[in-house]
Parts: C-alpha cells; sequence; structure tokens
C-alpha cells in the first residue's frame, strides 16, 4: 500500500535521502531512519539554514508521500491549525431544514456537525489515510507559535489522534511521519521533546558542504566552489552574531555564476555579500583585515 | 509508541549496560526518565550495535533532549563504553547500585562537587536569627539601604520580599478565550447555542484576547562591587520567579551562568543554595562587556522573544569600558521590548554618571532606576506591571 517502502536500514536511509539531493550527515539519516522505525516524531534543532525543513521535503518525495506542513506563527490556533467549523454552509442547512418544515432538533444538530460542514486544516489532514501511505507531517518553527499551543501538540504527538467535541475523535489508521523543526528563538517544553527523536543539525563539514554546493549550484566550476565553501567555514570559524547556514552559501554560490565570477576577489565578494551576512554589523565587521585574512585563507591552497 | 510494541526488549548485557548508562547519565547532571530507558532498548535493535557512530547517535537522540548536553553525553558515551569491542570488559564499568555513587564517570564529578559544594558555602541570612518585625520597623527598614543592614534586618527583608505579589495583566497576545466584551465574534459557540433553540439565533458568543504578563529576563551583576546587594536580589528574584511562569535568570561577573532551572526551587533558601553551586565566579571581577556578548549571542535569541522585558541590575562599573561595551549594550537594547537598568549606585542623590562603562551603557536603556532598599524594589514592581511604552528612557529619581 505504501508507494515505497521504508529504508531497511541507515544506509538504504543515507541512499534514499542523497538519491533526492540531500546529503546526509550519517548521524541524521541514522536519527531519521530510527524515527520512521520506531513511530516517533523527529524533533530537529540547529541554527537557520542547515536544512531542517529540507528533509522532511526530501523524506516525502523519497518514500511518494504526501507532505503537509504547518508553518507555525504567534497566535497560532486551533480553528487554523486543526479544523474550523464552516458556520456559513451551517447557517444556510439550518435556513434550509427550517424552509422544509424540519423542525426535529436532534436530527438537525446530527446533520449540522457532521463531516462535510468540518474544514480541514493540516493536523486533522495529517491523520486521514492516503492511498500513498501515512503523510509526512512538517510542523515547522515550533518555537514560534506560543507555548498553549505545544500542550496541544502532545495528544496528537502522542496517541495520532484529536478529539472534537460535537463530532467525536479523529484517530490516524496509520501513524503519520512528522518531523518538527525549531530555531531555538526560545526553548520547547521538555514534555513535548521527551515524545520525540532529538536531533541537533549541525553545519556541514568542508568536504560534505563543497559536494552539497556542487550538486545544487549546477554549472559551478570546480575552483570556485572549493573557494566558496573554505571562504564560509573560515567565515564561521570567526565570531560573527549570524554565522551563514548552508542556504546561505548555496545563494551565495549561486550569486556569484549569477556575476560571471571565476574565483573570488575583493571586489566580487564586497558586491554580493549580501547573500551571505545578514546583519550589517557582521557586514561592517568584515571590511579590511578581517576580509584580507579570510580570503587568504580561501584561496592560498588553490 | 503502538508501533514500538512488536520489538522485544533486549535481554541479558545489552540491556544492563543501557540501565547502567542511563543511570551515568542522571548522575552526570542529564535527565533521563525510565521511558528513555525502554526507547532506548527499543532503538538499540533497529541499528547495526558493531556500528559504534550509530549507536552513539540512538543513544543521543533518545537520551538529549536539549543541546547543552550534547557535550556532557559525548564524555559520558566515550568513558561508559570505551572498549567498544570488549563486550566483557564493557559489562564490568557498569555502575551497579551500591557502586553508583561511588564510581562516577568524570563528566559528573564536577557537578556533583558543586553540588555538595554549594550546600557547605551556604551563609549568614538564612540562619540569622528570627526577628518579629513591629510596623514601625517595617517603615525603617523601607528606606533603609541593603548595604547597611544587619543580619537579621536581612532575614526580615527577606521575608517581605517573599510576601511581594506581582500584579497580572500585561501584554496582549494574539490568541483568543470567550470574553462576552470581546470584539470578535465566536461563531462556533454561537452556532451550536443557537441549535437548542432550533436554529434562531439569540446569543452572541464573543470571543477577547488573551492577556499575559510579559516575560521577564534579568541579568544579575554578581561581582564583588555588588556583593552586598546579590543576595537580596536573588531572593527578589526567585519570588518573580515563582509568580510569574516566564522568567530567565542569568548570574554574570567574569562569565555569565543560567540559573533559571535553579531558582524554579519553591523553597528560597534550596533555590539559592542550589545557584551558588552553579557560580564559579561569586563576588569576583566584573567583565560586563563579555558577559553581554555571551548572552546576546547564545541566549539573546531565544529568550528575549515575545516581547520579553530585560532586567539589566548592575552597577555598571566595568574596568575595561570600551566601544564594545556600547555595542553590546546597543544590541541587548534593539532585542529586548524593554530594557531597566536596575543601579545601586543610584541612591547618592547627587549621582552623577561618571564612570566610563555608565557613561557607555546609559544611552541604551529605556529606563534607569535606583533599587537599594525595599521602597525601590516596590517600585521597580509597581513599574513592571504597568502597560508600558515600546522604548523610549525614563529616568527616575532616586
Amino acid at each position: 500500500m505504501t508507494a515505497s517502502a521504508l529504508p531497511k536500514s541507515v544506509d538504504a536511509m543515507l541512499t534514499l535521502l542523497s538519491s533526492r539531493g540531500y546529503l546526509a550527515e550519517r548521524s541524521l539519516a541514522t536519527v531519521t531512519y530510527l524515527s520512521l522505525r520506531m513511530g516517533r516524531p523527529l524533533f530537529l534543532e540547529g541554527e537557520a539554514g542547515v536544512g531542517k525543513t529540507e528533509i522532511a521535503k526530501v523524506l516525502a518525495a523519497g518514500l511518494g508521500r504526501k507532505l503537509i506542513r504547518l508553518q507555525c506563527y504567534e497566535g497560532l490556533d486551533v480553528a487554523s491549525a486543526v479544523y474550523e467549523w464552516n458556520s456559513a454552509a451551517q447557517m444556510i442547512a439550518i435556513r434550509l431544514a427550517e424552509a422544509a418544515g424540519d423542525t426535529d432538533r436532534e436530527q438537525l444538530s446530527g446533520d449540522i456537525f457532521a463531516e462535510r460542514f468540518l474544514i480541514k486544516r493540516p493536523l486533522l489532514q495529517a491523520l486521514e489515510p492516503d492511498v500513498a501511505g501515512a503523510p509526512v507531517l512538517l510542523i515547522d518553527e515550533l518555537d514560534r507559535a506560543d507555548e498553549a499551543f505545544e500542550a496541544y501538540l502532545l495528544e496528537i504527538l502522542s496517541d495520532f489522534q484529536i478529539t472534537i467535541p460535537e463530532f467525536g475523535t479523529v484517530k490516524a489508521p496509520q501513524a503519520p511521519i512528522v518531523v518538527i523543526t525549531s530555531n531555538r528563538t526560545r526553548e520547547i517544553h521538555d514534555a513535548l521533546k521527551r515524545r520525540c527523536l532529538y536531533h541537533w543539525v549541525d553545519y556541514p563539514s568542508a568536504e560534505r558542504e563543497l559536494a552539497i554546493v556542487k550538486s545544487r549550484v549546477p554549472g559551478i566550476s570546480a575552483k570556485l566552489s572549493e573557494q566558496v565553501v573554505r571562504f564560509v567555514q573560515a567565515l564561521r570559524t570567526q565570531d560573527f552574531y549570524k554565522s551563514p547556514g548552508v542556504a546561505e552559501t548555496l545563494d551565495w554560490a549561486n550569486a556569484l555564476q549569477e556575476l560571471d565570477a571565476r574565483s573570488l576577489t575583493p571586489q566580487v565578494i564586497g558586491d554580493s555579500l549580501g547573500a551571505l551576512l545578514k546583519y550589517q554589523d557582521d557586514i561592517a565587521r568584515l571590511q579590511g583585515d578581517t576580509l584580507q585574512k579570510v580570503l587568504k585563507e580561501a584561496t592560498s591552497e588553490s | 509508541m503502538a508501533a514500538s510494541n512488536h520489538l522485544d526488549t533486549p535481554a541479558g548485557q545489552t540491556a544492563d549496560n543501557i540501565i547502567g548508562f542511563a543511570r551515568a547519565l542522571r548522575a552526570a547532571g542529564i535527565p533521563v526518565g525510565p521511558g528513555a530507558v525502554i526507547d532506548a532498548m527499543t532503538a538499540i535493535q533497529l541499528v547495526d550495535i558493531g556500528h559504534r557512530t550509530d549507536v552513539f547517535t540512538t543513544l543521543e537522540a533518545i537520551f538529549v533532549k536539549r543541546h547543552e548536553h550534547a557535550a556532557i553525553f559525548a564524555q559520558a558515551f566515550d568513558l561508559f563504553f570505551r572498549a567498544a569491542e570488549d563486550w566483557k570488559q564493557m559489562l564490568d564499568s557498569v555502575p551497579l547500585p551500591d557502586q553508583a555513587k561511588k564510581k562516577p564517570p568524570p563528566a559528573a564529578r564536577r557537578v556533583q562537587e558543586a553540588f555538595s559544594q554549594g550546600r557547605v558555602t551556604e551563609t549568614a541570612p538564612a540562619q540569622a536569627e528570627e526577628a518579629r518585625v513591629s510596623v514601625s520597623d517595617q517603615e525603617i527598614l523601607q528606606k533603609k539601604d541593603f548595604a547597611q543592614m544587619t543580619a537579621a534586618e536581612v532575614a526580615a527583608v527577606t521575608r517581605a520580599i517573599a510576601t511581594m505579589t506581582l500584579p497580572q495583566a500585561e501584554l496582549r497576545t494574539r490568541r483568543y478565550r470567550p470574553d462576552a466584551k470581546g470584539l470578535r465574534l465566536d461563531m462556533r459557540r454561537t452556532l451550536r447555542g443557537s441549535l437548542r433553540t432550533g436554529g434562531d439565533i439569540v446569543d452572541i458568543h464573543k470571543l477577547g484576547r488573551i492577556e499575559k504578563p510579559a516575560p521577564i529576563v534579568a541579568l544579575l551583576d554578581i561581582s564583588g562591587s555588588m556583593s552586598e546587594y546579590t543576595r537580596l536580589f536573588l531572593h527578589f528574584l526567585h519570588a518573580i520567579t515563582d509568580a510569574r511562569k516566564r522568567v530567565s535568570v542569568f548570574l554574570f561577573g567574569t562569565r555569565l551562568t543560567n540559573v533559571t532551572r535553579s531558582l524554579r526551587a519553591r523553597d528560597p533558601d534550596e533555590a539559592l543554595a542550589r545557584c551558588s553551586a552553579l557560580v564559579e565566579d561569586w563576588a569576583g571581577g566584573t567583565r560586563i562587556a563579555t558577559s553581554l556578548h555571551v548572552f546576546n549571542k547564545l541566549w539573546g535569541r531565544r529568550v528575549l522573544g515575545q516581547g520579553a522585558i530585560a532586567l539589566l541590575i548592575s552597577d555598571g562599573l566595568e574596568r575595561e569600558a570600551d566601544s564594545r561595551l556600547a555595542f553590546e549594550m546597543d544590541r541587548l537594547h534593539r532585542s529586548c521590548r524593554r530594557l531597566i537598568w536596575l543601579n545601586p549606585l543610584l541612591r547618592y542623590g547627587g549621582f552623577e554618571p561618571k564612570a566610563q562603562g555608565i557613561k557607555m551603557m546609559l544611552p541604551h536603556v529605556d529606563e534607569f532606576r535606583p533599587v537599594h532598599n525595599l521602597k525601590s524594589i516596590e517600585g521597580l514592581i509597581e513599574a513592571l506591571s504597568m502597560p508600558q511604552p515600546h522604548h523610549g528612557l525614563i529616568r527616575s529619581a532616586a
């Protein structure tokens, strides 16, 4: 019934991810594999731009499952995350019943709170059976939602069911694959983390980052990609307020491609730095000596 | 959990090892519950046990729930599973119940030593004799400087602080709850109510916004020049931690320590003892710029969200005051809703911000208040519970 079977080992997981262009560290593949086998949500934390969201997308594509995404924000509530009653349609139904002279109240209330008046939001959708197998549910940037919402997630994540007072309990026939990400703009409560497999996604090693750049930026020369990666890796050792993530590296490599750069020069770096550093203080710090030093490190051996 | 039921739990050595390892982690200060141990046993069967890094990642994903614990875990793992190829030797290294206390891995020693020390170095006010305070005493206490109090007076003030309550109500959140005076229509309840009468809408139900106290982040200077005050401020911070859910407390002298979790202990003396066990630089020098830098980089984005109010409690006497201090203050100021600087030096009527550090910091605060006696703490509480503008300098008189 599944479009493609779950990987049978950590190596199979690695192959699955890299076949979709996601070059993961072995540790991340291990945790993902465990989360599939144990039916536990995967909780990913890490700096922005290290590929936390991407893994859910790749997983859905690789397994041939539907991807359901819930982007969290402040004020996210049940009506926009789980379900909502379609009040307009309900009112029309009431008027129609009245016009037809239907006055049985029990009957009416049963008709009104039926599934066809239920507007399903991402979390409820994720519990529905799907021909391709249970969907991948991505709960993105959970730290942006209020604490109260976390408590609501507890029931869903441990029993994969949702209780709707007027309607009853909806239970998933097959548990969805859940990926939760957080940028740590606040701490997520331990009760929620306890139900998940936790993994800290770190910046990739130089070698892996080079492979990522080569696979994601088509047509980039070996020389330039190597310099780009070395430059970014050197930047991360500097004490910046926000170090560039992999997403920034890719953006920057693309920007350099567009500028027809053959190799890194202070001029071309200055023109495209906005793709890499996003804080004015950090950009200001990189002028002058620091830039020379980092650039020298990046271009020395090539 | 249902999905993992078909897997049997492992028996014998592997199980013993996992239990022993969990116990070692607990000793090293990582909270590991029995649920996690069961998970670990299920998980360990899914990976190749001969593959050391896979076993490491597997156990890490289950036992570590905060990034800060990752380093302790790695150390503990190395020590515990030193001879990964030799299972027999591994089994020997399992701390059995009676040995557990004698042989925790060195990673834990630091934590444990620190804990036991904390209770010994515990001093003064807690043991001070019980002094009943009459009404007139109370009045004198209100205005007396903390620095000039006797041990008994300190004890009295501590009790007074403990009884202070923070009035609630503050920031409006974006969440809604039933509210008769609310502005939003609650269609769901209205419809459900109307069904009782067969479809006529009778009652309009409404929703209003939920109001919540703003989170507070306190940065308390514990350097030598502040030593007469730190203890009382800790009591104060403990009192507000108790009353509000979202309070984070950091101590700094030459380094920054997060004591939020320690302050959650119900009993103030226990909470303070736990704090002092964590901190390594009591009454030492001050490096405000460095400490603020660490805070901004590691914690700022994590605790200052949701419109937090930052309380900086310091005398601002910084040796190496330079542009870095101004820079870090500016960053702190821009990342919080409101920055309030509490300075005990402000008690002197003619206090002029002459010290270099104070001059650097002053332009970046929204509010500059004295905190040197009970009265000023009460003033602060009032200030905290008032609906407040976003930024803008208020300088209160001494």
